[in-house]
Parts: structure tokens; sequence; C-alpha cells
């Protein structure tokens, strides 16, 4: 499988990253490289072998539910470019949520 | 009855599936240690991870795991020892994580099935495909500047549940009622407050029509429908939508779209397909959930006794109609003040005295809820008690109950104090009879000549003589005796 200009324009895109023609030309091979490493990988045969999450064999933690962090709008709003009574403020958004 | 919409070339069927995302009732977030309450000051419930501060890591909280495995089993659904967590990509900027830390292919809880009751007194079974964890997203406003949002986190993180049905849904009035059930569930559950006007219960609808017997049509999901009766609306606006453009030669988007509750319309979300490509994979932050058998029969051995069990146990137990039961059982509070009620007592009268009057009078009475009632559910057990055993006739019962309402008192209390115990005594019955007969000797002369329908006017009399106290049985009987 190989990456062509079209499918990395549009990944591009969804990641919101801007990238010229000329860095199109010059990236989609480097992807490629990439993309035909993992392709070796799956010469590999792994029927009946479980996904591997790490190699330490740890379960997930959970924590207990208890309020132990918050609390400090300013904290939280110290990076924002800019702020209003508590909120963070940004250019206007008209499309919703996905 | 199948619900079938008419169009120029024929009877279309609506298809339905939805998506309820319920909050979880939890102290604190998903994957933080910061509140979750409703209403707090802007960003003052948020920790750096809900603000996606670099390098910080998400460690999920147990309580919320149980809820959600408490919820699976309240729908009768499969429960997944091992769940994945994944991450949902898009930008949006109340996300500030530029994903959604959600479930995918692994979810906690599989397929399962729930019972729905139609307002005609049938029920229908909907399936269940799944139900999820997820981050919800923060709060964006923006009507306070011509040019800028605000954007408020403290919802960021907060535990949601997304749950899936089946497109088993074929018409608004099972959509309300799938939703009304869902509600109830996990109300009786306690794991969603199930407050729609908060946002603690939001419904995405997926809507699609076809000609009876054909296969699925493409079907548009309908974001923003935060009310059983914009369910409603939403659908009633949504399917002639779709049946105009299939019968004018055009195709249904596969789109979002939002319901538009002051314009009364669905319109349309998105423009670019594209941005429906998520490239959901495993959150490496995150490693595998694993539920133990043990945990899951721990929780399923304390749930409480759900809304359907309830339902069923009372047709079965008490001899209820489904109407009845379904009526009873629809809130856990109202079930729980009718057992108290009818403990001892004809469970077939309680269930009618709470129905018809109580709920009436609260519902006339700013719609009050059961548990604000002025009338205790032993005063009105108490109240069915005198009319079983004939202290007072039900006609009485409703001025008691009026009495009641207003002042809290006991039944018997008012009974005594107003003097209204039923006239049984027969004696006292006759001689009230005597008395009307020697007051209406035209209309006995009438009766006795062959108008029978005159009797009624003799009831009517000797009641309102005793000033309705007479036991209308024994009036009855004795009047056709002297008469005769």
């Amino acid at each position: 499988m190989s990456l062509d200009k079209e499918t990395a324009r549009k990944v591009a895109r969804l990641s919101h990253l801007e990238m010229s023609e000329e860095e199109l030309e010059r990236r989609v091979p480097q992807l490629n490289t990439i993309m035909n490493w993992i392709e070796q990988l799956s010469e590999v045969d792994t029927d009946n072998v479980e996904p591997l999450a790490n190699v330490a064999n740890i379960e997930l933690q959970l924590r207990k539910d208890e309020i132990t962090d918050g609390g400090d709008a300013q904290k939280v709003l110290a990076n924002a470019p800019e702020e209003t009574q508590g909120f963070f403020v940004v250019p206007k958004i008209v499309e919703q949520e996905g | 009855m199948t619900y079938l919409i008419k169009g120029e070339t024929g009877d279309w069927e609506v298809v339905i599936g939805m998506e309820v995302h319920a909050q979880v009732i939890a102290n604190s977030k998903l994957f933080s240690g910061a509140a979750t309450n409703f209403g707090a000051e802007p960003n003052s419930q948020v920790s750096i991870v809900d603000a996606a501060m670099p390098g910080m890591l998400p460690v999920p909280n147990e309580h919320v795991v149980a809820q959600a495995i408490k919820t699976g089993l309240g729908l009768n659904s499969k429960i997944n020892h091992t769940s994945v967590f994944e991450r949902k990509n898009y930008f949006y900027p109340d996300l500030p994580q530029g994903y959604q830390i959600s479930q995918f292919e692994h979810p906690i809880v599989g397929e399962g099935v729930i019972e729905i009751d139609l307002p005609d007194g049938s029920t229908k079974e909907i399936g269940i495909t799944r139900l999820h964890l997820e981050q919800d997203a923060g709060k964006s406003v923006h009507d306070q500047h011509p040019s800028k949002s605000f954007v408020d986190l403290n919802r960021s993180g907060c535990a949601l549940m997304e749950i899936v049905s089946e497109p088993d849904i074929r018409s608004p009035e099972e959509a309300v009622a799938y939703l009304s059930k869902i509600r109830m569930i996990l109300r009786y559950l306690e794991t969603c407050d199930g407050n729609m006007d908060e946002g603690s219960m939001r419904a995405d609808v997926n809507i699609s029509v076809r000609k009876l017997g054909d296969e699925l049509g493409t079907r548009a999901e309908i974001k923003n429908v935060n009310s059983l009766k914009a369910v409603q609306q939403a659908i009633d606006y949504e399917v002639p939508r779709q049946i105009e453009i299939i019968e004018d030669g055009g195709k249904v988007v596969q789109e979002t779209r939002l319901w538009d509750p002051a314009k009364n319309e669905t319109r349309s979300m998105r423009s670019k397909e594209e941005a429906q490509d998520y490239r959901y994979f495993p959150d490496p932050d995150l490693l595998p959930l694993h539920v133990s058998q043990e945990q899951i029969d721990e929780i399923k051995a304390a749930l409480p006794e759900l809304p359907d069990q309830k339902k069923h146990r009372f047709m079965g137990a008490f001899g209820l109609s489904l109407y009845d039961a379904s009526v009873l059982i629809a809130e856990r509070e109202r079930a729980q003040y009718f057992e108290t009620a009818a403990n001892g007592n004809d469970a077939k009268l309680t269930a009618n005295w709470v129905i018809n009057e109580l709920l009436g009078a609260l519902n006339k009475d700013e719609n009050k809820a059961i548990t604000q009632s002025p009338v205790s559910a032993e005063h009105i057990g108490a109240l069915t008690a005198l009319i079983s055993d004939n202290t007072i006739s039900g006609k009485i019962a409703k001025d008691v109950f009026a009495e009641m309402y207003k002042t809290g008192k006991k039944p018997a209390d008012i009974v005594e104090e107003k003097g209204l115990k039923q006239v049984t005594d027969t004696g006292a019955i006759e001689t009230i009879i005597d008395e009307v007969i020697a007051e209406n000797p035209d209309n006995v002369a009438a009766y006795k000549g062959g108008k029978d329908k005159l009797f009624g006017f003799f009831v009517g009399q000797v009641m309102k003589k005793s000033q309705g106290k007479a036991n209308p049985a024994a009036v009855n009987e004795l009047l056709k005796a002297k008469l005769s």
C-alpha cells in the first residue's frame, strides 16, 4: 500500500497542518518509506495472537471517585491568549462539534 | 399498530435508532479529580488533565466504571470483560485535547434489550447495540460577543455513557417511549439524573425512511434533540423532508443535522463529508480496561428492582392493568408511595386513588412531585381502607380527600369531625325513605303506575336528605322494598 498525494493532503487537512505543494511533494515519499516498513511488519503471521498493550504486564490503574483537583480557574486560564469573566475567549465558531 | 406515512408514491415506513448521552453520576470526572457540579463558576472545575495541558495522564475513575457496568446490567446487556479507550480525533475549541477519549471497537457494554410501554397499552422490545464510556466536551457560548466565542471547560472530561439502540424504533411515539424508558432505568439505577433541561441527558436521533419491505434507507443523524417533546417534533419534521426528497427524484444525504427548537426544523450542520473522519486509534495513555466476573456479579447482586420488573410484579401481585402499573412505576418515588399506601389495603382501589385523585391534584397544584404531596402514603391507604370497610362511600371519600389535600389531616379525623360516616343502619335509612315517600305522593303514584325511571329520583332524594352519607346499596335495596 502506498500513500498518494491526495490522501496526504486530506490527512494534513484533518490534522490542521498547513502544507504547501512543495512540502507535500517532499513528504509523500518520506511517508511512503514508513508505510512500506509497516507493510513489511504485516507479513508476520499474527493469527491467534492477542494484541499486546504493554510489555511490562501491568494492569490499568484506576482511582477513587474523589475530588482532588480543579478549583483554580486562574491557573487553568494562565496561558490563555484571551480570557474574560473566567472564560477562554476564542474566535467565533459557527460549525458545531462532531 | 404500524405507523406509516402517506407519500405521493405510497406508504413509507420510518426507521429510527437513537444515541443517548447520559452524564454519569459521580463526584469527579472520568479521568481527573475535578468536580462535576452543574452550574459552577466557569472553569472552576477544571484540572490540568481536562484542560489538556501537555504531559498530563488520564487515570480512570473506578466508580464511573462501576456505574457503566450497573447501567449495562439494567439494560439487560452483556458486560465485556475487556474494553479499550480510543481517541476520536476532531478539532473544536471546547475540546482542548483535539480528541475525545471514547470507546470504539471494544465498548464496556455490548448487546441487550429493553421493553418500552406504548400509549395504546402495548409493549415492544427495542435492542440495545452497546454502551460505551467517553469524555464530555466543554461548553461554548456564542451569543455574548459579535466575533468571539467563550469557552467553559467545567463539563470537559465529565463521564458520559453513550447508549446506542438498534434501528428498531418505528414511530415518534416509540422514540419517545424509548427515551422515557432509558431515563427511567437510569434514574432507578441512580447512574444518571436524567435531567434533559440541564443537558445531563441528551439524544441524537438517526432517522431514515423506506417503502415497506425495502432495504434500509440513507439516514440523517439529528443532534440537539433535548426533550421528549423535541424527539417527537424532530421526527415529525424530518420524515416528510426525506420522503419529499426521494419522491422528487433526489437522494437523502447521509449527514448530521441540527434540531432547532425555536424554528421547529432540522438543518444541515456540516458541508464536508470528511469532517466525519475521526481516525480512531487506541489511546496510548490508557491500557485496556479489565472487569472481572466477580465485580460484575457483585454489582448485579446489589441492583435495585428495575422499572420493568416492578411493572410485572405490580400486574402479577396486585392485579393492576398494564396502564396503571406503567403510570405507577414511571418514577421510583411514585412506585414507593403506592406500595406504602397499598400495604394491607385493596391494591387496585389504592392504585385508582393514587393515579386519578392524587396525581390529578398534584398536577393541578403547580405540577408538584409526589415527594411534595401534602397527603402521605399512609393517609391514602387509610382512606381506601375506610372505603373498603364501608365507613364512607366513594363519593364522600372524594370530599374527604379534598380536605386531606388541604389540611394534611388523617382521613378518620376528617370523617369524625364532619360527621361523614356512612349510614348503614337500616332503621335510620328507612326513616328517611318514609319521609321522602310522604313528601312526594305524586311521584310515588307515577312510579307505581309504571314510570320505572323515577327510581333514580327517589335514590337521589334519599341521598340528599342523608347528606350523601347513606350507604347507596342499602338505599337501593330498602327503596325497592318500600315502593313495590
